[in-house]
């Protein structure tokens, strides 16, 4: 048996074990009706938050599309950054913005209105259009960058205005582009689980991940648990079929060379792309400048258990990127050969989530051992789980390239085993996979998820400190906290993005 | 010596087949048009293409169960023949070592090598920065320290100029006397069968024909090469 193929079977172990310990504890239980409300507003959740993300992407990606600015490259660039925001800190700088002592209720109150509660579904909908957004606003701006400039041209050379060419050039992408994109968003709000955490809650706004942990932590009603997480599973994996048999945009790796753009319109619309651009810009950097304002005092005076648990989170963040890239990488490599199982042990766990794998290990390891003492192991083989079909897809096509390229040259050397890998492997892929590296460790370090069901006091990792923090009304220091998991988790990114990059070079 | 033992490929509806022996140390041009099977029968030879029927020996041992670095060839494809991300040196050393490992004495070879073939000092220099025609060179100077007794060559100076195509053949000629190899040259131009002299394979319709004389060929051609070269 190769590598990759033990590695597949390993991998499938590891999702299939903990999912079959719930399915054997959570199957013939009996739903209640607080049940069937969670799942009802899980859906409704996602189904909103996708719509609207979506939505409020189309002008924005258009402005940038067909306007030249100064800094145009650099807010694309910036767009990609909330993919590896922690939730946590999305959740507190919306806190600090529309929460009860925030920007938005001072001025209604100056002016005598009433104010606007950010706790509930209006709360957590509103964190998954700030945190997906932008990420839309990529997608759908790649599907306008992607307009054939031939046709470009033809547009401008028949005088074609601005109705004509959103009839024949851009209402033709967008049908083609949006449900990709709607339903990416529609997967990532399934499973969110920081912003139901902190802002939902209650017969109203509570989500399966969030009811699967009311259930775990505070009514130890495993049984409930396992039927949550079955039920999880069940819609998760529906989308992630979905969203596999529909056409994926791409909007991770973005270039900037369009020559021939399509024009930018004068009169009314340019003030509305004006407009759009602004809107996006306030709304997405206001509550992270909230965050860094209120935050940066407190950093330098941050208690030691703040500094102990970033220490815990670096770790479990080196550890899981380490582990799902060579994990990735064996299989990517594998997938070349054409191995199927490689491919379905990559993709399996898109149709679970944290809280369901956590389940699944927590029902395992209990009888055995304190579920605490292996927080963070368990935390690091999760996050590893998750990040590994992200990081397959990303290596896969580079993979592929490769052996296409340089896999007859290295065969017919006999360059073989650990000499192919680091003569050939190691430096050809060394972008994507620095890259791919970057990703995991920015989730892994961010990620409020697994951990929750596991960690005591002594195991807690930087965002679930922060979630703490938050919930025990101490704002400015968890949004000091913030401030510092933010900088680890974007250093981490960019120490292996720019490794990746300097190795290849 | 060289044996194709009723071998057979079979892709599709493309199908070729083979019954002849080479003799090492012999220079085989082969010839045809394209889509012929030239390079099909190289990657055959070389372990890339699984036979349908037949077998390929080299002095009577099959080399079907040997895997493409385990046969007693060297091979130099149209192009990619070196990593880019690699050294000029490193990329030579390859051929002695595929683990780089590389000893005091065989480093001293690999700057033998180099210098056999016109390369001296370009050691340390990453293979993307080299020039077709040095690219080339390199290749052959991994050929060299590889001393396998079968050198294939598929097209690998087609994207030469004339001049320095003449070159390289040159160089083929001085690296297969030296380790005494037989050669397989896949081209497009009777020029080259010419300038390599000994013999050629012709392949047209499924059938790489048993090598001859190619100045005998050439001297008196057969329909099917005739109508392949054009009109006088």
């Amino acid at each position: 048996m190769t590598l990759a193929r033990s590695l597949a079977v390993l991998l499938l172990a590891a999702v299939l074990v903990p999912l079959a310990a719930v399915a054997w504890r959570g199957s013939g239980l009996a739903f209640g009706p607080s049940d069937w409300a969670a799942v009802r507003f899980t859906i409704l959740q996602a189904v909103v938050s996708a719509a609207l993300a979506t939505g409020l992407a189309i002008p924005v990606a258009r402005a940038i599309a067909r306007r030249s600015f100064p800094g145009r490259g650099l807010l694309i660039t910036l767009l990609g950054a909330p993919f590896l925001l922690p939730a946590v800190v999305a959740v507190l700088g919306l806190l600090a913005v529309f929460g009860r002592s925030g920007i938005v209720n001072q001025t209604l109150q100056a002016s005598g209105l009433p104010p606007v509660s950010i706790f509930g579904m209006q709360g957590v909908i509103l964190v998954h259009v700030f945190l997906n957004l932008p990420l839309a606003i990529r997608m759908i701006l790649h599907g306008w960058l992607a307009i054939p400039q031939e046709r470009v041209r033809l547009a401008q050379s028949l005088g074609f205005r601005p109705a004509d060419i959103a009839r024949h050039l851009e209402r033709p992408m967008l049908r083609e582009v949006l449900p990709g994109v709607a339903l990416i968003i529609a997967v990532l709000c399934l499973t969110s689980f920081a912003a139901a955490l902190m802002l939902g809650g209650g017969p109203a706004a509570t989500t399966v991940e969030l009811a699967i942990y009311q259930a775990v932590r505070f009514d130890f009603d495993l049984g409930r648990a396992a039927a949550l997480a079955l039920v999880q599973v069940v819609v998760t994996g529906v989308a992630a079929i979905l969203v596999l048999t529909v056409a994926q945009p791409s909007g991770l790796g973005l270039g900037l060379g369009q020559e021939v753009r399509l024009p930018g319109p004068p009169g009314w619309r340019r003030v509305v792309d004006i407009g759009a651009i602004g809107l996006a810009v306030g709304f997405l950097a206001v509550p992270m400048l909230a965050v860094v304002l209120r935050g940066l005092p407190g950093v330098p005076t941050l208690p030691v258990e703040v500094l102990a648990a970033a220490g815990r989170s670096v770790a479990v963040a080196i550890a899981s990127a380490g582990l799902a890239t060579a994990v990735a990488l064996t299989l990517a490599l594998g997938a070349v050969r054409g191995n199927p199982m490689v491919e379905i042990a990559a993709t399996l766990p898109l149709a679970t989530s944290g809280l369901v794998l956590g389940t699944g290990l927590f029902l395992l390891v209990q009888p055995l051992v304190t579920p605490m003492t292996v927080a963070l192991p368990v935390t690091v083989l999760v996050n590893t789980l998750l990040s590994v079909p992200l990081l397959y897809r990303i290596l896969v096509p580079e993979a592929r390239a490769l052996a296409a390229d340089y896999g007859r040259l290295a065969d017919s050397l006999a360059l073989a085993g650990w000499a192919r890998l680091r003569w050939l492997v190691l430096p050809r892929l060394a972008r994507p996979l620095g890259f791919g590296a970057g990703i995991a460790a920015a989730l892994a370090m961010g990620d409020l998820g697994v951990i929750t069901l596991f960690a005591g006091d002594g195991q807690a990792t930087l965002p679930l400190l922060i979630q703490r923090l938050a919930g025990a009304y101490r704002l400015e220091g968890a949004l000091a906290a913030s401030v510092l998991l933010v900088l680890l988790s974007f250093a981490l990114y960019w120490v292996c993005e720019a490794g990746g990059r300097r190795a290849a070079a | 010596m060289l044996q194709l033992d009723h071998l057979t490929l079979t892709r599709g509806a493309f199908r070729l087949t083979g019954n002849w022996t080479a003799d090492p140390g012999q220079r085989v041009v082969l010839m045809g048009p394209s889509g012929a099977g030239k390079s099909s029968l190289l990657a055959a030879i070389a372990g890339f293409l699984p036979l349908t029927a037949g077998a390929v020996r080299w002095n009577g041992h099959d080399l079907g169960p040997m895997l493409p670095g385990e046969r007693p060839l060297t091979i130099l494809f149209q192009e990619q023949n070196l990593f880019p991300h690699l050294t000029v040196a490193q990329n030579i050393g390859l051929g002695l070592r595929p683990d780089l490992r590389l000893g005091k004495g065989e480093l001293a070879r690999v700057d033998q090598a180099l210098e056999r073939v016109g390369l001296s000092g370009l050691g340390p220099r990453r293979a993307s920065q080299l020039s077709g025609g040095q690219a080339s060179r390199a290749a052959l100077a991994r050929a060299l320290l590889r001393a396998r007794p079968l050198l294939l060559l598929d097209e690998p100076f087609a994207a030469l100029g004339p001049a320095l195509r003449a070159e390289m053949l040159a160089l083929v000629r001085e690296v297969a006397d030296e380790v005494a190899a037989l050669v397989l040259l896949v081209t497009h131009d009777p020029k080259d069968a010419i300038g390599l002299g000994g013999q050629t394979v012709f392949v047209a319709d499924g059938v790489a024909m048993a090598p001859v004389s190619t100045a005998a060929l050439f001297a008196n051609p057969p329909d099917a090469l005739q109508s392949y070269l054009g009109p006088k």
